[in-house]
């Protein structure tokens, strides 16, 4: 029976991994600096103020941000660690929901970025969420805990990413440090 | 360079639409796997994955010696964006909860 474990085992991870891939009309570089500096972080998604220490074994906090703080969250949110940073194309990382006791006691999920240039200014952004034996996560980031109509998870996350760096991204200087005022 | 026309070509297809809900159930799949559910030449499941590929609705990453194919729903979702929740989602979303409903009340 060994080989059906082994099956079993292969299918198991496959099924468990989410895979996101998006176009968007902006650089490499201007991708990079949205996933892992907090003046843009801020911006799209859930608007945490993520803090990055961007070589192996580096940490890795997603702050509440100051609409969270108001509504009495506070602390990190979410938490991880670096494994591989290559800016401005590839970012692998270890990632946790750390606020919700019963996700973080599922432990620390695998998410990689990958960010390839292609032509005419649209870069290539995919997500690899290998969230195996993590089913609160996969369901969150799947966006299912949402109910109808609502919007959750990396497609409203990498939408709304895409809305900000092809719209937004022609902001004034001072707009992008000032994102809230 | 990503086109709705890709998207909608590649989902008026009746197997495409098939390939698609079966990597929804299970994602991650190899061409051995799906080729296996489907009443068609291992050529023809290709050239449908390819097309879903080209559309950007199947994204394929090597795991070992193995291709596997996952659904990238990301496309569908800009379509949604740009086609439904501007001018219809309150409609949409009436319907399809009444279509759920009478489903449920009758099954």
């Amino acid at each position: 029976m060994t080989s059906t474990a082994t099956l079993d085992t292969s299918s198991a991870t496959a099924n468990t991994t989410q895979v996101y891939r998006i176009f968007i009309k902006a650089t490499p570089q201007a991708i990079w600096d949205a996933i892992t500096k907090p003046e843009w972080t801020q911006r799209f998604g859930y608007g945490l103020k993520d803090e990055y220490e961007l070589r192996p074994r580096g940490k890795y906090r997603g702050h509440a941000n100051d609409g969270m703080i108001a509504m009495g969250m506070s602390g990190v949110i979410v938490d991880g660690e670096v494994i591989e940073a290559d800016p401005p194309h590839k970012l692998v990382m270890t990632w946790r929901m750390a606020i919700d006791p019963t996700l973080a006691q599922e432990g620390f999920t695998r998410l990689t970025y990958e960010i390839v240039e292609g032509r005419g200014g649209v870069s290539r952004l995919s997500i690899i969420h290998d969230l195996a034996g993590r089913p609160g996560h996969a369901a969150m980031v799947a966006g299912d805990q949402q109910g109808p109509g609502a919007n959750g998870g990396w497609l409203w996350i990498l939408s709304d990413l895409k809305t900000l760096l092809e719209s937004g991204a022609q902001m004034s200087p001072d707009a992008q440090l000032h994102p809230h005022d | 360079m990503h086109d709705d026309d890709l998207v909608f070509k590649a989902l008026a297809d009746p197997t495409r639409r098939f390939l698609l809900d079966r990597l929804f159930t299970r994602d991650g799949r190899t061409l051995t796997e799906l080729e296996s559910e489907l009443e068609m030449t291992r050529f023809g499941v290709m050239k449908h994955l390819r097309v879903l590929e080209d559309a950007g609705l199947v994204v394929t990453r090597k795991q070992g010696r193995e291709k596997l194919h996952f659904l990238n729903p990301v496309p569908i979702r800009l379509i949604h964006d740009r086609w439904i929740d501007k001018f219809t989602e309150r409609r949409v979303s009436a319907l399809t909860d009444l279509k759920r409903q009478l489903e449920e009340d009758s099954a």
